[in-house]
């Protein structure tokens, strides 16, 4: 998967978490907790979702890469560059 | 083999067994009763669907707000604003001799009102406000501390603190006379500071989204299917007996029957927690052939006490007719009005005087309290008497028939089980035995029990 389809498969977990929100105007840089609320639980589950779909692991301590989206693709990109889309 | 087994498809039950199910678990859920709900269930007579617990859903909060239960429990089980359709109450009171305070789902018209009716105490409500544990402290502070002393140190007018009390009880007190000034702050929070609403639909919604959900994910849901027994090997559960003599086995075990209940279920004896008596209530349903409007009453809750004080506790008789809830399903703002004007009346109830009555007897009595309930009701409501075309009630009895909560109780145990363990290692408690009560409670309860014990 590339940037891009990493992009869109957050996007795609996000809506299914949250449907009620506007993910239009989502900014790469500002932290999801700001944006949107997330709680810890939100973020437990954004990794579970990635684990169920991707199979990706992601180790406990590291969970403060998925803050915001930008941190959150270049943290998954060379992790989900061998996924298929 | 199954990866859990969930006792009970009431509403923590359920809502555990999505989450599980959603990530991939391989789960089953098994219910005693023909029917989902437990405590919060629907039933048809005579051509009527009746909702059995649900009055109104707690800790509401407008379309787009993201924090809170609330807020929580729908990003948790994947639910949409529209899923539900919540419509917020119209505005509820709380009625005593010559005191009459009004609320809403803004607490401005709550503090407009005890500064109209309790001038000197309009601070002190504030200072009570201030002083309420965050949901985030619940079941830490550990400190057992009775709402009645915080109160009374805060507000010094025994009225006002009677009248802050009553709503709170009715929707939430375990045990008799007092509660835990933790449970009552959160309950204090999803009444007055969130709100009340219900979906146009009633519970029926709410649960077939639930049940439906949980199948979609591959979820195995069993009616008729009670569990007679947990066979225990050293520290953990080995297989799960159902009634029929069929066994079932799974890496865990969930229970929302109630922790003595689920105790009873594993044979360990257990200690009586609950010394000062279960409260059970029975609930009367008018059907009337208008809405509660055309009769003058707009109203979507009333909780009502005839003295200064009010006594939550285990009556003698077979009803307490000092105090109640009458409940509007009507008076709710949809974007289209209930096709039947509806009444509901609760009151507090004595289990076992109900329990112990012969079948002939039972029907006469629920036909003789129907009378006195609604009675005693209309001193504080418009008589709605001559618009009733369809009655029913129910009894703590029936309760405990439904549920299998001994003595009909409503909000379980007095002693909560914050952690959801039990003494087996695979065994583990939610519900409202767990520590949250109500449907928002028992929904969080489920989520938060499968996360923090069943999904890691
Ligand atoms: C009349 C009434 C009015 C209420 N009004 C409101 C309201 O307006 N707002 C609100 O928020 N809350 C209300 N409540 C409270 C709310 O309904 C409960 O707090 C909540 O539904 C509890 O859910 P639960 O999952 O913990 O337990 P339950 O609903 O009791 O679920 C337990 C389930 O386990 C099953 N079970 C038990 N033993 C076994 C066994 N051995 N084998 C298999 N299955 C078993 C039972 O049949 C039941 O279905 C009301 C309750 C009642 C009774």
């Amino acid at each position: 998967m590339t940037a891009a389809d990493i992009r869109v498969a957050i996007l795609d977990i996000l809506h299914d978490i949250a449907p009620d929100e506007d993910l239009s105007g989502l900014k790469e840089d500002v932290p999801f907790r700001e944006q949107l609320e997330l709680d810890s639980m939100d973020f437990l589950d954004i990794v579970m979702e990635l684990r169920k779909r991707y199979r990706v692991q992601i180790p406990e301590n590291e969970y403060t890469e998925l803050a915001s989206m930008g941190s959150t693709v270049r943290y998954l990109e060379p992790r989900m560059k061998d996924i298929a889309k | 083999m199954y990866d859990t087994i969930i006792i009970g498809a009431g509403m923590s039950g359920l809502a555990a067994g999505v989450r599980l199910a959603h990530f991939g678990r391989r789960v089953c859920i098994l219910e005693r009763h023909r029917a989902i709900g437990g405590l919060n269930s629907f039933y048809k007579q005579r051509g009527r669907t009746y909702d059995v617990g649900l009055h109104a859903i707690t800790n509401f909060v407008p379309k787009g707000t993201r924090t809170g239960p609330l807020a929580k429990l729908f990003r948790q089980l994947r639910v949409a604003w529209e899923d539900w359709a919540l419509a917020p109450q119209l505005g509820s009171a709380i009625i005593f001799p010559n005191a009459i305070l009004q609320f809403s789902n803004s607490i401005e018209v709550l503090e407009s009102e005890i500064r109209l009716r309790f001038p000197k105490q309009i601070d002190n409500f504030r200072r009570l406000i201030a002083s309420l544990h965050d949901y985030g402290q619940f079941g830490q502070s550990g400190a057992n501390r009775s709402t009645r002393k915080v109160i009374g140190e805060i507000i010094s007018d025994p009225l006002l603190a009677e009248m802050i009390l009553c709503p709170v009880l009715f929707y939430g007190g375990a045990r008799e006379h007092d509660i835990e000034f933790d449970q009552f702050s959160i309950l204090f929070r999803s009444i007055f500071l969130e709100g009340l609403a219900r979906p146009l639909a009633g519970i029926q919604r709410i649960l077939k989204m639930l049940a439906s959900r949980f199948k979609e994910h591959g979820g195995e849901l069993r009616l008729r299917a009670g569990v007679a027994k947990i066979a225990v090997k050293g520290d953990s559960v080995e297989k799960v007996i159902l009634e029929d003599g069929s066994e079932l086995e799974a890496r865990n075990v969930l229970s929302s029957a109630g922790f003595a209940e689920t105790m009873r279920l594993c044979n360990e004896s257990q200690p009586d927690d609950q010394p000062d008596g279960r409260i059970s209530i029975v609930e009367s349903i008018s059907v009337l052939n208008a809405p509660p409007r055309s009769l003058g009453y707009d109203r979507t809750i009333v909780f009502y006490n005839d003295s200064e004080t009010f006594h939550y506790e285990k009556p003698e008789e077979l009803i307490d007719l000092r105090s109640g809830t009458v409940c509007s399903p009507n008076n709710f703002a949809y974007p289209e009005p209930l096709d039947e004007g509806v009444m509901r009346i609760t009151s507090l109830a004595n289990y076992e005087r109900w329990a112990s009555l012969d079948k002939e007897s039972y029907r006469q009595a629920k036909r003789d309290w129907y009378e006195k309930l609604v009675a005693s009701a209309i001193r504080f409501v418009p008589d709605f008497r001559a618009a009733v075309i369809e009655t029913d009630v129910f009894t703590p009895r029936t309760i405990h028939r439904f549920t299998g909560h001994a003595e009909g109780a409503l909000y379980g145990a007095a002693q909560k089980r914050h952690d959801g363990t039990s003494h087996l290692k695979n065994l583990f408690i939610c519900g409202n035995d767990q520590g949250l009560v109500g449907i928002v409670g028992a929904i969080i309860s489920g989520i938060s029990i499968a996360n923090q014990h069943l999904l890691k």
